[in-house]
């Protein structure tokens, strides 16, 4: 099951914890991955671990041509794309009240615009093709909100609704577009907390522990599969029951 | 009939599952042929693809008939 052999697959912020999670998984179930990032020497790394069935695509995703170059450039280099995973993203918290215009403005840029304009792009082929899966790594905080968080919130809950249109618009082609939405997860970030802010959060998750990396791979892997052809307009919450939507 | 007139007609009749006789150049795309606004997307696309042109939105969204995407084509395909 799950088998992904044959099938092309660009993965953004391959250079974090869970980009590098989901490259690493979809590659292990046969697909050939394209990983895309700033950071050149992280994708390089990534790239000799995973040996073959890779390519490395380095893409700003706050500049509009370096996202319009990345789709058209996976493509060329795979032969093709069937699935596109929108997983980078960027924090910039503030109290509401405090929100700088350029903080909203670039969070909304990497987290939902470089995700709208990467799915336009890619599904023009998935069309033709009559097969695409379009997964964008959402939050927990898309649905319920954080304190802090007006502008990741926003840009969360708005691949939410992005991905549902577009999942309306071409699942008649057999494209599937969902998102996954991780809660608390293991990350350098989480690493770097005190026992007291753990206990604080680990007081909110019924499962009792953070999340993996490789279980929100693994959401991934599934929504990306032919099995879950039937699959689309779903948001599917992978969050130890931190929040039961 | 021309040459471009013959291979649009085929593309639309793949394309569409529709029968030849149906399109003709009147025939427009939604109202007659049974298109709906993804076909037509995907009709320009194959379009370009097939005569090797870039047709912009705005153009495209002018080709609503078989009679429109043939004469559009006469003009800009090499
Ligand atoms: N970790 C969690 O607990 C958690 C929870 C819910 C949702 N998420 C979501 O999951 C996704 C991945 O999170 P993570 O924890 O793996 O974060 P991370 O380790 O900080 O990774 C973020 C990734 O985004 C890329 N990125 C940031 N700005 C970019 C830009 N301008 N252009 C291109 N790439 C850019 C980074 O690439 P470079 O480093 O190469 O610039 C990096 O690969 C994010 O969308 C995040 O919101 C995470």
């Amino acid at each position: 099951m799950f088998d992904l052999t044959g099938r092309k697959a660009l993965v953004t912020g391959a250079t974090g914890g869970l980009g590098g999670a989901i490259a690493r998984a979809l590659h292990a179930q046969g697909a050939s991955v394209t990983i895309s990032g700033t950071r050149r020497a992280a994708l390089d790394a990534l790239a000799g671990e995973l040996g073959e069935r890779v390519h490395v695509a380095e893409a700003n995703l706050a500049d509009k041509e370096s996202v319009e170059a990345l789709v058209p450039g996976a493509e060329a280099a795979m032969g093709g794309l069937d699935i596109l995973v929108n997983n980078a993203g960027i924090t910039k918290d503030n109290l509401f009240m405090r929100l700088k215009d350029e903080d909203w403005d670039t969070v909304l840029a990497v987290n939902l615009t470089a995700a709208f304009r990467l799915s336009r792009a890619a599904v023009k082929g998935m069309m033709r093709r009559r097969f695409g899966r379009v997964v964008n790594i959402s939050s927990v905080v898309g649905a319920t909100g954080n304190a802090g968080q007006g502008n990741y919130a926003a840009s969360k809950a708005g691949l939410i609704g992005m991905s549902k249109a577009l999942a309306a618009e071409v699942a008649s082609r057999g494209i599937t577009v969902n998102a996954v939405a991780p809660g608390f997860i293991e990350s350098p970030m989480t690493d770097a907390l005190n026992e007291k802010q753990r206990g604080a959060i680990l007081g909110t998750i019924p499962a009792g522990r953070l999340g993996t990396g490789a279980e929100i791979a693994a959401a991934v892997v599934y929504l990306a599969s032919d099995e879950a052809g039937y699959v689309t307009g779903h948001t599917l919450h992978v969050n130890g029951g931190m929040a039961m939507l | 009939m021309s040459d471009i007139a013959e291979r649009v007609k085929k593309i639309v009749v793949e394309h569409l599952g529709v029968e030849a006789e149906k399109v003709n150049e009147n025939a427009n795309f939604i109202d007659d042929l049974g298109a709906d606004s993804l076909d037509t997307v995907e009709l320009v696309m194959a379009f370009e693809e097939e005569f090797n042109v870039e047709i912009p939105d705005d153009a495209a969204e002018t080709i609503v008939t078989v009679g429109d995407a043939i004469k559009f084509l006469e003009k800009n395909a090499g």
